[in-house]
């Protein structure tokens, strides 16, 4: 049966590249590496990597990274789901947060960046007025030491990943009853919320929030736009250490990811601490009948990080495309004195080739993973048996790994199969990352589709293909699309294994424009942030205008 | 073996060990075997073994005939069953007339004549004219009347019922029954009802088992 591909063709490609990417990463650290000469089982590189100045430093940083990204992120998702869910309010920041979902986490760095830099916009509306500053000031507002900004920009952007989540999760629990039970016993809404409702939530979305911690542990692009350079996070050194054209420094860069590897375990473990924690702390004060019934500042600030986040990152966003069409643009100046297309003429022959690796790249890999994903599906409903939770957790493996870890090995494969720096290798390593999110976009949908209308379809004698052909991809082309739109999504954002496998010839727009974080072109980056930030939107517009071009005379297939 | 109609042979179906439905009966064409019982007294699982659809979380023994051949050894689509469930289920992304259409066998060729054929299955449940129309549109009588016309249309083999007058009101609901016995007998379809319902089981006139706690 051909459905029965998919879940093993699946696993294959999840673990497959992950277990010999780790493999490719934990030999070298041990000095086994042939094609260097690299022979005997060493520890030396660990040593060496332990000598490496304020790699500890460089690791904390990661370490809090993780957690702190992670912390506030959740919080602010909790605060506002507890103060708003079921108000009109919330629905209107939903449709405000949600598009961020699509935007490449580099993207909303390099918002950051144009927002809260000492040249960049905030400073401009408040300049010179109010500051007197008639040059830029000498502040390390950006790439500050202590990551301040690089969490902040990891938090707007996984604020709508965890609200996404958290609303998957809600229909699930008896929210409104338990509303009404817990502001019956005089609980304030967050009170109620948090000790009635959101322990169901939070059980539903812990992989997504472990997601969350292994990322912001282990993130390469967002660090070398937003990160501290003295030292800098552990994840992005490793990079450049692997980037050395030293080759020896490869051995260095294995064993540092191993280390990584153990400090996006650390933080997973202390975010186990956290949570129980956080279960006691809940309990206490549920147990002394705490009903703090005045919230409305709390609940108020829920709200206040979810508009602030999205705010900050829209506001970036224009001015972003504003500098890239930016003629002359001097310091106290909010907005340009002139406007020009020339920064658009002359970055055009050269954005060409990224784009169009970024689209084969993207386009590629969702096919194969929405095919992937719409088997394993067929072949869930096929057995009757859904995923158990060790089949969950291997789709989040290639999320909760962090990339560094497996992709330095992976790379190193590649090399030796002869087939780095080709789109099949890129399709492959953006694969591993697309396929989770493709299943978890179409699996609630798929679900929620009545399967009567296929009972019915074969009673009429058709056979599984036609069934397949005319009911179900016609009555689930919306949400097949979605899929494919998080998927292309997700590709088009992909920095660390496009860097890696395309190894510097296929460059997509994001490994160029963070390329360009460096040279602090303004307009040049703009147009590549405007590519970014257009290509995945475009990818949802299609899924949202194509459905209802297509099915515009029923108003059964309208949502 | 050659006799016709639906003969259900030592059906047993159970779910976790416990035995749902056990049942030997024959239906004769245009005759109705009416299956009545509590929600959850697995009345609905019957209904699912003979369409192919079984869930696997059920275990079921014995066999189904229809005109002495043996439909629980065919895949769903070569059974012929034509369904009705309580909701009319209509398929969205279809014209009215695309719905008919969809359910004519593939042997029946051309264009106009499956256009013709399907004029001609609304005139009969008195939708004429009501092709071009979006099923969405339809009110609740008429969708359940386009969805007899469909599973008519589809030239079955038996009828499978599975509540499906519940979400008509009154009026409606009667009418319906009269039309969905009425064409069973014209057409000589066996027919399996499942229902909670005493007055569909005595519209439906003929034998009824009784199954569930």
């Amino acid at each position: 049966m051909l459905t029965r591909l998919g879940p093993i063709l699946t696993i294959l490609l999840l673990t497959g590249p992950i277990a010999f990417g780790l493999a490719g990463t934990v030999l070298p650290a041990l000095g086994f590496l042939p094609a260097l000469g690299g022979m005997e089982l060493t520890l030396a590189h660990f040593r060496d990597l332990f000598f490496e100045p304020a790699i500890m430093m460089s690791a904390g940083l990661s370490l809090l990274a993780g957690l702190v990204t992670a912390l506030f992120s959740l919080t602010a998702v909790m605060l506002f789901v507890a103060g708003f869910a079921g108000t009109r309010a919330f629905g209107r920041v939903q449709h405000l947060v949600s598009p961020l979902l699509s935007l490449p986490h580099a993207a909303a760095a390099f918002a950051l960046v144009f927002l809260i830099a000492p040249s960049g916009m905030l400073a401009r509306l408040i300049s010179p007025e109010i500051t007197g500053w008639q040059r830029p000031p000498d502040l390390l507002i950006v790439n500050d030491p202590m990551g301040i900004s690089m969490m902040a920009g990891l938090i707007v952007k996984e604020i709508p990943f965890l609200l996404l989540m958290t609303l998957a999760a809600l229909p699930q629990v008896p929210f409104r009853e338990a509303r009404m039970l817990t502001g019956s016993l005089g609980y304030g809404r967050v009170a109620g919320f948090l000790f009635g409702i959101w322990p169901a939530i939070y059980r539903q979305i812990r992989l997504p929030v472990f997601a969350v911690i292994a990322f912001a542990s282990s993130v390469v692009d967002v660090g070398m736009i937003l990160g501290p350079t003295r030292p800098a996070p552990l994840a992005v050194r490793l990079v450049e250490w692997m980037n050395d054209p030293d080759l020896s420094m490869r051995y260095l860069a294995s064993a540092g990811a191993l280390l990584q590897l153990a400090v996006t375990g650390l933080s997973l473990a202390l975010w186990l601490r956290l949570e129980r924690l956080g279960a006691t702390l809940c309990k206490r004060m549920a147990m002394r009948g705490l009903r703090f019934r005045r919230d409305a500042p709390i609940r108020a600030a829920g709200l206040a990080a979810m508009v602030l986040s999205a705010g900050i990152v829209f506001a970036g966003l224009a001015t972003l495309v504003l500098w890239s069409f930016a003629g002359l643009w001097q310091f106290p100046d909010a907005l340009p004195s002139s406007f020009t297309l020339k920064t658009w003429i002359k970055a055009l022959p050269r954005i060409l080739e990224p784009l169009r690796t970024t689209l084969l790249a993207g386009l590629l890999s969702t096919l194969i993973a929405s095919v992937l994903a719409i088997l394993c599906l067929m072949h869930q409903e096929e057995t009757g048996r859904r995923p158990a939770r060790a089949a969950l957790s291997l789709l989040y493996l290639p999320l909760l790994v962090p990339q560094v870890a497996f992709v330095f090995g992976l790379q190193l494969l590649l090399i030796y199969a002869g087939v780095l720096a080709t789109l099949p290798a890129l399709v492959l390593a953006h694969l591993v990352f697309v396929m989770p999110y493709a299943y978890l976009s179409l699996r609630d949908p798929w679900y929620a589709f009545d399967r009567r209308y296929d009972w019915i379809a074969a009673g009429l004698g058709k056979s599984r293909a036609r069934r397949f052909l005319s009911i179900r991809l016609p009555m689930l082309t919306r949400p097949i699309l979605t899929m494919a739109a998080v998927g292309f999504a997700i590709s088009a954002g992909l920095y660390l294994p496009t860097v890696l496998v395309g190894a510097g010839r296929l460059t997509t727009v994001t490994t160029e424009a963070v390329a360009l974080a460096s040279g602090g072109n303004g307009r040049v980056i703009g147009v590549y942030a405007f590519w970014q930030m257009i290509l995945p939107m475009a990818g949802f517009a299609i899924a949202t205008l194509l459905p209802a071009l297509i099915f515009r005379r029923f108003r059964g297939m309208q949502v | 073996m050659e006799e016709k109609g639906l003969f259900l042979d030592d059906v047993r179906i159970a779910l976790g060990g416990r035995v749902l439905i056990e049942l030997s009966r024959r239906v004769p064409p245009g005759g109705v075997l009416t299956v009545m019982g509590p929600s959850g007294s697995g009345k609905s699982s019957l209904l699912a073994y003979l369409a192919g659809f079984l869930d696997p979380a059920f275990t079921a023994s014995g066999r189904a005939l229809v005109d002495g051949a043996e439909i629980t050894a065919l895949p769903a689509e070569e059974r012929h069953a034509g369904i009705l469930f309580q909701d009319p289920l209509l398929f969205p992304h279809m014209s009215v007339a695309g719905n008919l259409i969809f359910a004519l066998p593939e042997s029946f060729k051309g264009r106009t004549a499956r256009l013709a054929a399907a004029e001609k299955a609304l005139d009969d449940v008195g939708l004429a004219g009501m092709g071009e129309r979006d099923p969405a549109t339809l009110s609740g009588g008429q969708k359940a009347r386009v969805a007899l016309a469909r599973v008519l249309l589809s030239a079955p083999r038996m009828l499978l019922l599975d509540e499906p007058f519940s979400k008509l009101d009154m009026e409606l609901r009667q009418q319906m029954r009269m039309l969905v016995f009425d064409k069973a007998r014209e057409r000589g379809l066996p027919v399996l009802l499942v229902t909670h319902d005493e007055a569909d089981a005595e519209a439906a006139g003929g034998e009824i088992v009784r199954i569930g706690p």
